[in-house]
């Protein structure tokens, strides 16, 4: 007997993400792992803002964070969390194509981010010789921000299997909660970005 | 007949006495017989909590084994279906509120006395000492009188004296329990806490934080002399001048040359010193303790020099310095042990 | 589809040993992952089992050289972390497992691949933590692991615990996650939130703790790896680092973690009070509201651990109070079992000795934990044989104690016999006896003045009575979990098989089969009320009404995948532990992490949408 058509209607409901019991567990699951997450990124922070100031004689924030490069990035991330709304836009209105469009422009936003901010460790290693090993400051600031760099390349990696394991099979009941669930995800990377910017560069820059 | 009760109450008093007494652990070590003000204000708080919560037990016991006489399933009950009750408000309210109310009786206490324990406003006018916890020995610097010694910390009786404790490697704990509750000794930080003898004695200290194999073995002392001693001891500890010590036996003799010889100086400082790599030796013979637990005997300070592994596992004196053989070890060990540099010791302490 | 078949048929045959393995293997049954659950966490019992005995050998008389002072911390370290990670955890996510899905009436959990997944990253992270002692030494620096001590312990103990406990807790996590969804998306119709047995409310807010106490552990546990493993700094004082941020996070996690291991027998004692005492539960809606409370003020709390840490008296005090006002859900929560059997008709066997036991075993707890978070009285607890007596009180004589009687309780269902009584008795009084005489007296050796962690106490010190007869009780705990295991097996081997429902239940796993099939029910129950099985047989029906007609049943498809990638995570792990001797170690640490992320890459790009069991099989079984 063949169940196909569960995952294979005639006509896709409206929201088709959540029109499945295992749509609306993922999406459930999720919120739930974010939940976590905030803990795990809480845990993080706290741990930067009581070493933030252990320098050990090392370079401070002050000396070396450069607002413009990380107001770059900020921009970057928040335009990409934009762009996967319009893309969950489209794919609640059934448009595949507009959605893996968009889907790709937030990949390639997320990608830029992330050169970026290689960039930016390889300039504060290079210059200032600001390593993971100079400082409990040094320890702190690379975790944190490397835990939300790895977060990033994560969802990266995440969209690309996604959109390629997709690229011929179309919006299905199947895959339409993995597309809703990897936005959910972004969104949130995107949220503690702007922790990390004004916790570790805007207060390390203002003291 | 009045006569013949009277010797049974006498006989059981001595009795709950005695199980009390042996019950309560080693006088100077038990907390449970306080003999300091930290001690006796924790001990308050453990009374006051021991009796609310022991009422509080009795009362679920007592309803406990009511409840299991009276309605245990007796046989021709096995088709017996009890009323369904849902619950009760008055009950539900009634035993929630009682609770809240014995917390509250709790917390007030609790309170005045960790603000009390914990203020240190004043530590200015008293004995200021600079305690630092290594694996597995305590230093101790008397900051004002450019003191140091080591295992055996002296206090004047009745007097406030202020710890300002630091660790040199991982976390240890400061506990006297007859004298006062403990405080961590962490490597970041200084830790101040006071202590209060009430009474002249000798009394045990314990690390309470694991740090290391050794950590049962990182005993102490607190040695707690009246105020003239006090005074006397540390007058003999400042005038005394190393230099001008010479032992007065020749083995000892020989045994100071062996000392030199086999750099013990490097870690170890006899007289006023910053050096504080191993303990400060001073007063090494009024100690009353050789590696913090074991009795000073000669034989056991020369079972100590010769392989102190065996005696302390993970010490940080193990392979500092050429093996030594028994003769050395004896000489060596003479030479520690004539280090009196005072009349005041432990065993004087309380006499 | 094809599995299914396989089964219904394999069941009249005996099965290979082979096939046997493989099922297990490659299961996402939450019947048989219970399974795993439980032996894995009982293999681990009864491993911290011999680790307490040595502890009480080496302890039965003064200045005692049974074993050396670091082998004695690594059988400390050890004991704690195995007790608590890999027995209690474990055994408590199988119960859940096994019966919080019949509870609600759902098929399965959430997601059944991620259940299978937990479950090997526990059992592989058990192994990897334990594999320490074949391959130089076990963890030595306490369960607690307090930096600096754990940072720059020698050898690569440390590191094994770091790496097993990461592998482990992140099975834990992806349980709390899976159990949140499945209770909310997954209940039965008619199933509302205040209808739900109180053992599947705790395991709802069991998880909720998990959720959130679990990542504080992971930062820590990476920041300790970081320190060892790459030369972070984050407990190095020389470098500005700060040891006091691993204490707090991981007591952020600690305390939590102590509330996950009782919340959930509380549940299990409430279904067993209930039972056998033939009454509803006293104060439903306050025993939630009670559980809720508690799981709410333990994550403001964890800070009493660390009274002498010298945070001052005003952060003391807050957590001081906030402590002692944990005393008034739980009282609640002991009289509303207390009004429970008030009235009953209570049976006494095994299941309930166990939970009447747990009464004042755990008010004793429950009072020296209002005693230990007397801040001032604290200063001479902390850190001795009180304190140690106080959790063993709550642990054992809470969490264990509620095990048992979970275990005896449940295992017709889950193992299809019922225990027997006799030997059931056996084990709980010498338990029972023995638990009290090894963990009151500690009570009085703490304040005589012996700390923990103390590989020989003195002579002459007052406290040689006291160990003795701590020592001695100790055996006796260890006779009363012997006793346990032959029951086992004794009823494994002879036991008839247990009826649906042995012991005159009240909620809905008592509608299934012992064991139940892997769908648990071919029509979902229509639920109409609290304790629904109850209300069934007083208005005279006797069992469930069904909320559909008979139709085909989407059940997941087993695979082996969650296997693969615990191995690849667990080889990865050794990768990492031994990376710092041998840059050779780098190909296991990638490998491990490659062979990992391959079968997730799999996983994502496979058509999985499960297999459907047919009406058609669904008549041809019979009832």
């Amino acid at each position: 007997m063949n169940h196909d058509h569960i995952f294979n209607p005639k006509s896709l409901p409206h929201s088709p993400e959540k029109a499945t019991l295992e749509g609306k567990n993922k999406f459930l699951g999720l919120w739930f792992f974010l939940g976590g997450e905030t803990v795990l990124f809480a845990s993080l922070f706290g741990t930067f803002i009581a070493l933030r100031n252990s320098t050990a004689g090392g370079p401070s924030s002050e000396e070396l964070f450069g607002l413009e490069l990380v107001f770059i990035m900020t921009i970057l991330l928040l335009t990409s969390s934009l762009t996967s709304v319009y893309a969950m836009y489209h794919m609640k209105n059934h448009d595949y194509k507009k959605m893996q469009l968009w889907l790709g422009i937030t990949g390639l936003l997320g990608i830029s981010f992330l050169g970026l901010e290689i960039y930016e460790f390889t300039h504060y290693i290079t210059e200032y010789g600001f390593t993971f090993r100079s400082s409990a400051f040094g320890s702190a600031f690379y975790t944190l921000v490397g835990f939300h760099g790895g977060h990033v390349t994560f969802g990266i990696a995440w969209l690309i299997v996604i959109m390629i394991r997709n690229a011929r099979r179309g919006l299905n009941l199947y895959n339409a909660p993995k597309f809703n669930t990897f936005s959910l995800y972004w969104h949130y990377i995107d949220v503690v970005w702007v922790f990390v910017f004004t916790v570790v560069y805007l207060m390390g820059k203002v003291g | 007949m009045k006569a013949w009760m009277g010797k049974i109450k006498a006989l059981i008093l001595m009795g709950l006495m005695a199980v009390i007494l042996t019950g309560c652990g080693k006088e100077n070590l038990t907390a449970l017989v306080p003999k300091g003000y930290g001690a006796d204000e924790s001990m308050k708080l453990i009374i006051l909590t021991t009796v609310i919560m022991g009422g509080v037990f009795l009362v679920v016991v007592i309803v406990l084994a009511y409840v299991l006489i009276r309605f245990r399933r007796k046989k021709g009950q096995e088709n017996y279906i009890p009323k369904q009750v849902e619950g009760n408000k008055t009950l539900e309210t009634v035993w929630t509120i009682i609770p809240v109310i014995l917390v509250i009786i709790m917390a007030v206490p609790t309170t005045l006395v960790s603000f009390d324990l914990a203020d240190a406003s004043d530590s200015k006018d008293h004995i200021n000492i600079d305690i630092t916890g290594n694996q597995y020995w305590w230093h101790f610097n008397y900051q004002d009188e450019d003191i140091q010694t080591s295992q055996d910390l002296y206090v004047p009786v009745g007097e406030k004296v202020y710890l300002n404790m630091i660790s040199s490697d991982v976390i240890h704990s400061f506990w006297v329990p007859s004298i006062s509750g403990k405080m961590d000794v962490n490597p970041e930080n200084t830790n101040t806490m006071y202590i209060e003898a009430y009474e002249e004695g000798v009394y045990w200290g314990k690390c309470a934080e694991l740090c290391g194999p050794s950590h049962s073995l990182m005993d102490f002392k607190v040695v707690v002399v009246s105020k003239e001693e006090y005074e006397q001891w540390v007058a003999d500890m400042k005038n005394y001048d190393p230099e001008k010590d010479e032992p007065e036996s020749a083995v000892a003799k020989e045994g100071k040359d062996l000392f030199e010889e086999n750099n013990c100086m490097a870690c170890h400082a006899i007289g006023s010193s910053p050096v504080q790599v191993g303990p400060n030796l001073t007063n090494f013979g009024n100690r009353s303790r050789i590696a913090g637990y074991k009795e000073t005997t000669k034989e056991n300070l020369v079972n100590w020099l010769k392989d102190p592994e065996e005696m302390k596992p993970g010490n940080l004196m193990t392979g500092k310095y050429p093996e030594l053989n028994d003769d050395e070890a004896d000489k060596i060990a003479e030479y520690l042990l004539q280090l009196k540099v005072t009349d005041v010791t432990p065993d004087s302490a309380g006499k | 589809m094809s599995i299914a078949v396989s089964e219904s048929s394999a069941k009249a045959q005996k099965r290979s040993i082979g096939a046997v393995l493989w099922d297990y293997l490659t299961t996402v049954d939450h019947m048989k992952i219970a399974h795993l659950y439980i032996f894995g966490g009982a293999f681990f019992f009864i491993l911290g089992g011999i680790e307490a005995i040595i502890i009480r050998i080496q302890l039965l008389v003064p200045e005692n050289d049974f074993v050396s002072a670091g082998f004695y911390n690594e059988v400390i370290t050890m004991h704690g972390t195995t007790m608590i990670f890999l027995a209690a955890m474990p055994l408590l996510l199988g119960l859940m497992n096994a019966i919080m899905p019949l509870q609600i009436g759902a098929r399965d959990v959430a997601f059944p691949f991620l259940n299978a997944l937990g479950v090997w990253l526990f059992i592989l992270g058990g192994l990897l933590l334990n594999l320490s002692w074949v391959f130089g030494g076990a963890p030595d620096a306490g369960w607690t692991a307090y930096a600096p001590l754990s940072s720059t312990s020698p050898g690569h103990g440390v590191d094994f615990y770091v790496m097993g406990l990461q592998l482990a807790g992140a099975g834990t996590l992806m349980s709390g996650i899976n159990f949140l969804v499945t209770i909310i998306n997954m209940r039965a119709p008619g199933m509302t939130y205040m209808r739900m047995p109180l053992f599947t409310w705790t395991t709802f807010i069991t998880s909720i703790l998990i959720l959130f106490a679990f990542p504080a552990l992971t930062v820590g546990l990476f920041l300790l790896q970081f320190d060892r493993m790459f030369g972070a700094a984050f407990f190095d004082v020389a470098l500005g680092g700060n040891t006091i941020i691993w204490q707090h996070l991981f007591w952020i996690f600690g305390h939590p973690e102590v509330y996950i291991l009782i919340l959930p027998v509380f549940g299990a004692f409430s279904e067993i009070f209930s039972t056998f005492s033939k009454k509803r539960i006293f104060g439903y809606t306050s025993m939630i509201f009670a559980t809720m409370l508690i799981a709410f003020l333990g994550f403001m709390v964890w800070a009493h651990h660390m009274f002498t840490v010298g945070m001052g008296p005003i952060a003391n005090t807050i957590f001081s109070v906030a402590t002692m006002a944990i005393a008034v859900p739980t009282g609640i929560k002991i009289f509303n079992w207390l009004a429970t059997m008030w009235g009953g008709s209570v049976k006494l066997n095994s299941a309930m000795l166990w939970s009447i036991g747990f009464i004042p075993s755990f008010t004793i707890g429950g009072m020296t934990g209002i005693m230990v978070a007397t801040v001032a009285a604290d200063y001479q607890y902390h850190d001795t044989y009180f304190v140690i007596a106080h959790f063993h009180y709550t642990i054992v004589g809470g969490t264990v104690m509620g095990i048992f009687a979970g275990l005896t309780y449940w295992w017709p269902k889950i193992f299809g016999r019922v225990l027997n009584e006799t030997l059931g008795q056996i084990t709980f009084w010498t338990f029972f006896v023995g638990f009290h005489m090894t963990f009151f007296i500690q009570h009085f050796l703490g304040l005589m003045g012996m700390p923990r962690r103390y590989w020989v106490f003195l002579e002459d010190q007052g406290l040689d009575t006291g160990n003795l007869i701590s020592s001695i009780g100790a055996f006796l705990m260890a006779v009363g979990v012997i006793v346990f295991i032959i029951n086992a097996i004794y009823v494994w081997l002879k036991g008839e098989k247990a009826a649906n429902d042995p012991w005159d239940g009240r909620t809905l796993e008592w509608t299934t089969a012992s064991p139940p099939e892997h769908y648990n029910w071919k029509q979902t129950p229509l639920i109409r009320g609290l304790d629904c099985l109850w209300l069934e047989k007083t208005e005279g029906n006797g069992k469930m009404i069904p909320a559909h007609p008979l139709k085909d049943i989407h059940m997941p498809n087993g695979s082996i995948l969650p296997f693969i990638m615990s191995l690849g995570f667990f080889i990865a792990g050794i990768g990492f532990i031994y990376q710092t001797d041998n840059k050779l170690w780098y190909i296991a640490l990638f490998g491990g992490m490659a062979i990992a992320l391959l079968t997730m890459l799999v996983r994502s790009v496979q058509d999985d949408v499960g297999h459907y069991i047919t009406k058609e099989e669904l008549k041809g079984e019979a009832e």
